[in-house]
């Protein structure tokens, strides 16, 4: 099979699905477990593979949550590289002993014997009017757990990259694309390599930092291309891995900016925001402002969901707070 | 088949359920399409259902058949695919529709939209985003039930697809260890989204798994509306009588797909074809006509059907949104004696 060099246009969906194709193509020893994966996953995340690959390695499994992490889990242990399909974070919490309790505590607690290189797909954020039970950002609840790497792709060239990162990690990784993204295009370069931690300055500035992943981070573009005009240069930067996170980039950033503001989809209250805004401050004693969602839950009517919503417009807003 | 046939006024109430049920969801799909009320008279614009519509056309003998022997006391608890068990409950179908298009007069004043329906006024406890989720809940308002000695019963309803969650054994072993008042139907519509359950499910189903931890199981025709009703009323008076829970296993089918928006392009369109046969309304319609009932009652029914529907989409489109403020209302209580 010829490796694409030159960059091909796909979407997000349609550059994860390639990624996990490249590793299923490297590693007879990756498979895909979920409900529906056989056909592509409820957002063509997977799609082909089960025609490509057969259902001895693109397996569809009954609606088990728990039992799919588990088994992700006994795969690992035997030797198997799994990818695990949730649907979305809010059904990954019926598999919540499994990932927490067992994922990450295995290799930890039996002494570096085992490991458990899964890789756990769950897409966050806000699904346009699907209510309080399909809509929850949760990155915050697994960054909080030892043992799990987290990782928010925003764009099809990180999606490919990094899904092919957290394939060839060595432990459980939380993987949580965001379901409004599935249908973004951009060239993306099967060649480019993104390790996991590393995070990507997308603008350059000295007025502000700011700090933000997935979904978000085209909100946060926005506000700064409309800063700029008003010459307020920022350096933004797109986090993609929360754990690890980028500390020396975000550091680096802060310690000249001397401003930082962090957004995010999730929830503000104990979100990621405040572990990076305590970090900054700590070492950098910055000015800081973080933003993210009240402390509510998703609702269903539009002028509900938009309360939930943290917009390009409440960035700005918050940049020149900081700024002024 | 007629050997399960009620009285005519009996009859007649379940096929008036059934047309109501799918009269309304015949106009929410509509509505999640356009924006255009079911019979294309009344425009409501910008105004439209949003978000996941899960349909139960073709199975609305089962909620009808089983909701109409409870009481207002009774509690039941469903699932995605909620708006039947909710209307044969006896919840307003106006505030339903509302609900649906995310209007201050739903039910939860549009927080929750089709998946979270809910109508506690009628002890509707809830739809649910989250499968098999329903049981273990259904499982503890009967257990206070029974902790309350009230002279009342929870209906469980959940797909074929749910009973491989973990929820739905650990609700039956609960059930049968503490003889609760509650009764399990699982609607075997045979999908599970886009994948058919029956290659997912090891054994021989709900029954048979309700059976291995001693819970007697009954199966039905789950499209012959009688038939549903003549079991129902075994099983609760059963369970009403304080012998612990049953299983109602009705074997039915999702005419269509996952959701409103799923053409269900995998699927063999000659098994729709088959199932269409059994509709359970027409068949419902035609066992009416041959014990006696008139078109006329029938059609009438229709009618009533339509023009209920077609109000409430009248009054769902013209109805107020909710405030903006409303998002931060009921969240949660704090601090102590708030609440009692
Ligand atoms: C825990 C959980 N896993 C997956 C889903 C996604 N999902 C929604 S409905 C559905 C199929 C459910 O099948 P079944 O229980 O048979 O009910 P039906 O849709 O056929 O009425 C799935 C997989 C979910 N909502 N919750």
């Amino acid at each position: 099979m010829a490796l694409t060099t030159a960059p091909v246009d796909m979407s997000y969906a349609e550059a994860a699905a390639l990624a996990v194709q490249r590793e299923m193509e490297a590693d007879p020893k990756v498979v895909v477990i979920g409900e529906d994966v056989g056909r592509g996953g409820i957002f063509g995340q997977y799609k082909g593979l089960q025609q490509r690959f057969g259902d001895q390695r693109v397996i569809d499994t009954p609606i088990s949550e728990a039992a799919i992490m588990g088994a992700g889990v006994g795969m690992a242990l035997a030797g198997l590289r799994p990818v695990v399909e949730m649907r979305v974070v809010d059904f990954a919490l019926c598999g919540m002993d499994e990932l927490v309790n067992q994922a990450a505590k295995n290799r930890f607690m039996f002494g570096g014997q085992g490991r458990v290189p899964l890789v756990a797909r769950m897409p966050g954020g806000i699904w346009d009017a699907s209510a309080a039970q399909h809509s929850q950002s949760l990155e915050a609840w697994f960054a909080h757990m030892p043992g799990l790497v987290v990782v928010c792709p925003s764009t099809p060239q990180d999606n490919h990259a990094l899904l092919r990162a957290a394939m060839q990690c060595g432990d459980p990784v939380v993987y949580i694309e965001h379901k409004a993204l599935w249908g973004l295009r951009e060239p993306v370069d099967e060649t480019v390599t993104i390790p996991l931690g590393q995070a990507a300055r997308l603008r350059e500035g000295t007025a502000l930092t700011l700090v933000s992943w997935g979904k978000q981070v085209h909100a946060c573009a926005e506000a700064c291309a409309a800063l700029a005009d008003q010459g307020i240069a920022i350096d933004l930067i797109d986090l993609r891995t929360l754990w690890p996170w980028d500390r020396e980039t975000v550091l680096e950033s802060c310690g000249r900016t001397q401003r930082l503001l962090v957004v995010h989809e999730a929830v503000q209250a104990a979100g990621f925001g405040a572990e990076i805004a305590a970090t900054a401050a700590e070492a950098t004693g910055c000015r800081i402002a973080r933003l993210g969602a009240p402390r509510i839950p998703v609702g269903y009517a539009a002028v509900l969901e938009a309360q939930s919503r943290v917009g390009a417009e409440a960035i700005s807003a918050a940049a020149r707070r900081l700024v002024d | 088949m007629d050997s399960h046939f009620p009285d005519p006024g009996r009859a007649l109430a379940l096929y008036r359920t059934m047309a109501r049920i799918r009269a309304f969801e015949n106009a929410a799909e509509i509505a999640s399409q356009g924006g255009v009320s079911a019979y294309g008279q009344q425009a409501t614009g910008s105004v439209r259902v949003r978000g996941p519509l899960h349909l139960s056309t073709g199975q609305e003998a089962v909620p009808a058949g089983v909701c109409v022997h409870l009481k207002p006391a009774d509690y039941l608890t469903s699932t995605h695919r909620g708006h039947g068990h909710t209307l044969a409950k006896g919840a307003d179908l106006r505030r339903m529709m509302a609900e649906l298009f995310g209007k201050a007069t739903g039910f939860n004043g549009g927080k929750g939209g089709s998946m979270h329906i809910a109508d506690f006024s009628v002890g509707m406890l809830g739809a649910n985003g989250v499968v098999a989720a329903g049981l273990p809940i259904a499982v503890g308002a009967a257990h206070a039930q029974k902790l309350q000695k009230k002279d009342a019963i929870t209906v469980c309803f959940f797909g074929d697809g749910a009973i491989n969650r973990g929820p739905f054994l650990e609700s039956l072993n609960w059930a049968q260890v503490y003889g609760l008042p509650v009764l399990f139907v699982c609607e075997d519509n045979r999908w599970s989204a886009t994948t058919a359950s029956g290659p997912m499910t090891a054994g021989d189903g709900a029954s048979a798994r309700a059976e291995a931890l001693g819970i007697a199981a009954t199966q039905v025709d789950g499209n012959d509306v009688f038939a549903v009703h003549a079991a129902a009323a075994r099983l609760v008076d059963t369970v009403r009588s304080g012998s612990g829970p049953r299983l109602l296993h009705a074997l039915t089918y999702r005419v269509k797909g996952h959701v409103s928006v799923d053409p269900a392009a995998y699927r063999d369109p000659a098994e729709l074809a088959a199932a269409l046969d059994t509709d359970p309304i027409a068949r419902a319609r035609a066992a009416c006509l041959r014990a006696g009932i008139a078109a006329a009652a029938l059609d009438g029914t229709d009618a009533d059907a339509h023009a209920e529907v077609e109000a409430a989409l009248v009054a769902a489109a013209e109805a107020p949104w909710p405030d903006a403020a409303a998002a931060f209302t009921d969240v949660q209580t704090t601090g102590a004696g708030q609440w009692h």
